[in-house]
C-alpha cells in the first residue's frame, strides 16, 4: 500500500462525478436521478476540500459547506415536486412528464 | 454698468409672451374660457404697454447724449444662452436705430390691429374658444415679432424668425375646420420652410467663416465692426456650376448674403417664394393685416438692413437683392390688375410693395426701405382693416364684383380707405408719395448697380400700375350700384367703434407719416435743415447711400414720379367708374392674356406640376411605399419577426422535446465544451 496522494482524491472524485451524471442521463426514475445529482455534488465536495488541503486554503472547504446547504434545500425543493407529482399522475417516471413542449 | 446698458428692454418682448403664456395655459388646463374682458385686457394691454415702453426707450435712445452719436444703442443682456469654447452667443436686445423704428411699428400697428380685432372677431362663434385661442395666438406673434427685431445676434433673431413662421401658420390655419384654411396654412409653413433652410446656411456660413478669421460670434455689432475681415475672402465654386457669373470664385459675403436672401424671399414673399402669401389671406383680415401686410413680411426687409455692413461688401448680393425685388413688384401689380377678391388684390399688393423694400435695400438706400417698411405698415394695414370691416358689414362676402356703392352705407369705412387708397397711389403729400419716391431716386441713382435705369423703369411701371389696381379696387367697393344680392344688401352696416377707432387712427399716420422722412431737398424749401429725421436717424446704423444730386433734377424725378401715379388714377377712373363697359370690353379683347393674368400666370400650376406633384409621387412611390413599408416596416420590422417565426416553426422549436434528460444532455454537453476550451492549449 502506497500513501494516499491528493492526485488519488481526485481521481475518485472524478469517477464519482462521471457515475452521477450516468446515472441522471440514463435512469429513468426520478429518485433515482436524484441520488445521482447528490452524488456529483458530493464529487465535488470532495474535490473541493482535497484541493483545499493540498493548496493550505480555507476557500474550498467553506464552499463545500454552502454546496452542502444547497443540496439540502434542493432536496426539500425537490423531493416535494416528487411527491406532488407521484399524487397527481401516479407515475415517478422521467418519459411520462414531457407535456412542457411545443 | 455702461451707458449702453438699459434693462427696460426686456419688458418690451416679455410683456407679450407672459399674455399669451397665461391665456394660453388657461386655455389648456382652464375649465371654460377666461371672460371676454380678461381677454381683451391682458390681449390688449400687453402690447400697448409694450408700445409704451418702447416709446419712452427710443425717445431716450434719440436724445441721450452720453450715448455716442456715431454708434447711439442700448442693450439688455439677459444671459449666455450658449458657450461652447471661445464662442458665446447672448441672449440679449439690442435697440439701436434700426430696431427703434421697426419696434414702433411692430408694437404701434400691432396695438391697434389688436385693438380692431376685439371688434373683428366678436361675431366669430364658430368655436367656443376662438376668441380667447385668437389672441394668444396674437400675442405669441407679437413676441416673436420683437425678439426678431430686438435680438442682438443671429441666433435670437433666427428664434424669431422661427416664432414668427408658427405664429402664421397658427394664424392662417385658425379657422382649421374649414379645409382650404389648413392648407393655406401649411402651403404658408412649409414655402417659409425652403426659405429658412438659406437663412440658416447664411448664419453657418458666416459663423464659419468669422471663426476662421478668429473672431467667433454671430453678434451684429462685433460682425459689423469686423466685416472687413471677410472682405477679401473668396469660396472656390463646383466644377459643375460653371455657368454662373464670376466662376470660378465668389465673394465669400456674396455667398452668405445671398443664402440669407433666400430666407428672406421665403420670409418676405418675393420670386420664387412668394406663392405662400395670396393664399395666406385664408386667414382672418386682423390676420393679414398685422402678418402678412405690416409686420413678419417685412421681416426681410429688416434683416438685410441689419446684415446690411455685408450686403454693402457684396455687389453681386445686391444687385440680385435689387433685381429681385424690381421683378417681383412689377409681375406682383401685374397679377393684382384681374384679382377679384377684395383680400387677394391687398396680398398682390403687399408682395409688390415689399418688391419695393427689397428693390431700395438692393441699391444700399436702406433708409428707404425702412421707411418704406413704416408708410406701407400705416397704409396696407389701414387698408386690410378696411377691407375687413367691410368683409364685415357684406357679412364676410370678399367678392368686389359684388360690392359697390358701399360709400353711404359705411362712411367712416369709405373715408379711411380712400386715405390709404391715396397714400399707396403716391399721391403727394401722403405717406406712400415720399417712401416710394425716395426709393425710385435711389434706383435712379444707383449707378454700382447694373441696369440701374431699368430698375428706375420698372418700379415706374409699377408704380402706375399699383395706382391703377388700387382705384379699380377702390372703385368696384364704393362707387356705382350696390352688386350684392337683396338680402345682403338690407343688412349692410358700419362697424362698430372697436374696428373704427384704429382705422382712424392709420388713416391719420397714413396722411403724416411720410414727414418723418421728408426728404432734405422739400425741408429746404420750407427752411427746415435735415428735414429727413428717418434717414438722418438709420445712417449710423445701415449706411445708405448718399447721392450727390441737385434738387431740381430730384424735383422733377418726383414731378415724373407723381405724373405716373395720377395717370394710372385717371385711366381707372374712366374705366371703372365713367364708362363701365370698357373694362368687361377690354378684358374680352384680349381674353387669353387676361385669363392668365386672373389665373395669376399659373404659377401655382407650374410650382405643382413641377415641384409638389412630382415630389408626392417619389414620396408615395419611392420614400413611403418602398422606403418607409418596405425596408423599415417590411425587411427591418416585419422581417425579422417573420424570421424568427419561420426558423422556430420550421426546426428550432423540436429542441424544446419536453424530455428533461434531453434537457441535461445538451447541459452536460455544453459544461464538457466550456470546460475544453477554458483548459485548451495548457
Amino acid at each position: 500500500m502506497g500513501d494516499v496522494l491528493p492526485f488519488h482524491f481526485q481521481v475518485v472524485a472524478a469517477l464519482i462525478f462521471a457515475i452521477g451524471a450516468l446515472g441522471v442521463m440514463l435512469r429513468r426514475n426520478m429518485i433515482v436521478m436524484f441520488m445521482s445529482i447528490e452524488l456529483m455534488l458530493n464529487a465535488a465536495n470532495l474535490s473541493l476540500v482535497a484541493f483545499s488541503r493540498e493548496i493550505g486554503n480555507d476557500q474550498g472547504q467553506i464552499l463545500a459547506f454552502i454546496v452542502m446547504v444547497v443540496a439540502a434545500v434542493e432536496v426539500a425543493v425537490g423531493l416535494a415536486i416528487i411527491i406532488s407529482l407521484v399524487r397527481n399522475r401516479d407515475t415517478v417516471n422521467i418519459e411520462d412528464t414531457s407535456q412542457m413542449k411545443w | 454698468m455702461t451707458e449702453h446698458e438699459n434693462t427696460a428692454l426686456r419688458w418690451i418682448p416679455l410683456l407679450p409672451l407672459i399674455a399669451a403664456a397665461l391665456s394660453g395655459a388657461w386655455l389648456v388646463f382652464g375649465r371654460r374660457a377666461l371672460p371676454r374682458v380678461a381677454v381683451i385686457a391682458l390681449a390688449c394691454g400687453a402690447p400697448i404697454a409694450s408700445f409704451a415702453i418702447a416709446v419712452v426707450q427710443v425717445f431716450k435712445l434719440a436724445l441721450e447724449t452720453a450715448l455716442p452719436p456715431d454708434a447711439p444703442y442700448y442693450s439688455d443682456n439677459l444671459y449666455t444662452w450658449i458657450s461652447a469654447g471661445d464662442f458665446h452667443a447672448e441672449l440679449a436686445f439690442l435697440l439701436d436705430p434700426l430696431s427703434a423704428v421697426m419696434v414702433l411699428v411692430v408694437t404701434g400697428v400691432g396695438s391697434l390691429i389688436h385693438i380692431y380685432s376685439v371688434g373683428y372677431m366678436d361675431d366669430d362663434h364658430r368655436e367656443d374658444r376662438g376668441f380667447q385661442r385668437f389672441f394668444a395666438y396674437l400675442n405669441l406673434f407679437t413676441f416673436s415679432m420683437l425678439m426678431l427685431i430686438l435680438g442682438d445676434n443671429l441666433l435670437v433673431m433666427f428664434v424669431g424668425w422661427e416664432g414668427v413662421g408658427v405664429c402664421s401658420y397658427l394664424l392662417i390655419g385658425f379657422w382649421y375646420l374649414d379645409d382650404a384654411n389648413a392648407a393655406a396654412g401649411q402651403k404658408a409653413f412649409v414655402v417659409n420652410r425652403i426659405g429658412d433652410f438659406g437663412f440658416l446656411l447664411g448664419i453657418f456660413l458666416l459663423f464659419w467663416s468669422f471663426a476662421q478669421a478668429g473672431l467667433p460670434t454671430v453678434e451684429f455689432r462685433e460682425m459689423s465692426a469686423n466685416v472687413g475681415l471677410l472682405a477679401e475672402r473668396t469660396v472656390a465654386l463646383p466644377g459643375w456650376l460653371s455657368f454662373l457669373p464670376g466662376f470660378p470664385t465668389w465673394g465669400l459675403l456674396t455667398l452668405a448674403c445671398l443664402c440669407l436672401f433666400v430666407g428672406a424671399c421665403g420670409k418676405s414673399a418675393q420670386i420664387p417664394l412668394y406663392v405662400w402669401l395670396p393664399d395666406a389671406m385664408a386667414g382672418p383680415t386682423p390676420v393679414s393685416a398685422l402678418i402678412h401686410a405690416a409686420t413678419m413680411v417685412t421681416a426681410g426687409v429688416y434683416m438685410v438692413c441689419r446684415m446690411s455692413f455685408a450686403y454693402s461688401l457684396a455687389p453681386g448680393a445686391q444687385a440680385t437683392v435689387a433685381w429681385t425685388g424690381a421683378l417681383t413688384a412689377f409681375f406682383a401689380a401685374t397679377i393684382g390688375l384681374a384679382q377679384t377678391d377684395i383680400k387677394k388684390v391687398l396680398a398682390y399688393s403687399t408682395v409688390s410693395q415689399l418688391g419695393y423694400m427689397f428693390l431700395a435695400a438692393g441699391v444700399a438706400a436702406y433708409s428707404a426701405a425702412i421707411f418704406h417698411v413704416m408708410t406701407h405698415a400705416f397704409f396696407k394695414a389701414l387698408l386690410f382693416l378696411g377691407a375687413g370691416s367691410v368683409i364685415l358689414g357684406m357679412h364676410h362676402q370678399q367678392d368686389i364684383t359684388k360690392m359697390g356703392g358701399l360709400r353711404r352705407r359705411m362712411p367712416v369705412t369709405w373715408a379711411t380707405f380712400l386715405v390709404g387708397v391715396i397714400a399707396i397711389a403716391g399721391v403727394p403729400p401722403f405717406s406712400g408719395f415720399f417712401s416710394k419716391d425716395e426709393i425710385l431716386l435711389a434706383a435712379n441713382q444707383a449707378h454700382a448697380i447694373p441696369g440701374h435705369q431699368a430698375l428706375w423703369a420698372i418700379g415706374m411701371a409699377t408704380a402706375f400700375l399699383t395706382a391703377f389696381y388700387m382705384f379699380r379696387l377702390y372703385f368696384l367697393v364704393w362707387s356705382g350700384e350696390s352688386r350684392a344680392d337683396h338680402h345682403t344688401q338690407a343688412s349692410i352696416h358700419e362697424s362698430g367703434k372697436w374696428v373704427l377707432v384704429p382705422l382712424c387712427v392709420l388713416a391719420l399716420f397714413s396722411v403724416i407719416g411720410g414727414f418723418f422722412g421728408l426728404p432734405d431737398a422739400y425741408g429746404d424749401l420750407f427752411g427746415v435743415q435735415r428735414s429727413n429725421s428717418l434717414h438722418h436717424f438709420l445712417q449710423p446704423v445701415v449706411h445708405s447711400a448718399e447721392h450727390e444730386i441737385s434738387h431740381a433734377t430730384e424735383f422733377r424725378l418726383a414731378a415724373l414720379t407723381t405724373c405716373v401715379g395720377l395717370a394710372g388714377i385717371a385711366l381707372a377712373t374712366v374705366m371703372y367708374f365713367w364708362r363701365r363697359d370698357l373694362a368687361a370690353k377690354l378684358a374680352a379683347a384680349i381674353r387669353p392674356l387676361y385669363a392668365l393674368v386672373r389665373d395669376k400666370y399659373r404659377i401655382d400650376e407650374l410650382y405643382d406640376a413641377a415641384i409638389v406633384r412630382p415630389l408626392r409621387a417619389l414620396s408615395s412611390s419611392l420614400l413611403s411605399r418602398g422606403v418607409d413599408q418596405g425596408l423599415i416596416d417590411g425587411l427591418a420590422v416585419n422581417g425579422t419577426a417573420k424570421l424568427v417565426r419561420a426558423s422556430a416553426d420550421g426546426a428550432l422549436k423540436y429542441l424544446q422535446s419536453g424530455f428533461a434528460q434531453s434537457y441535461l444532455v445538451a447541459m452536460l454537453l455544453g459544461g464538457v465544451l466550456l470546460v475544453a476550451w477554458l483548459v485548451r492549449g495548457s
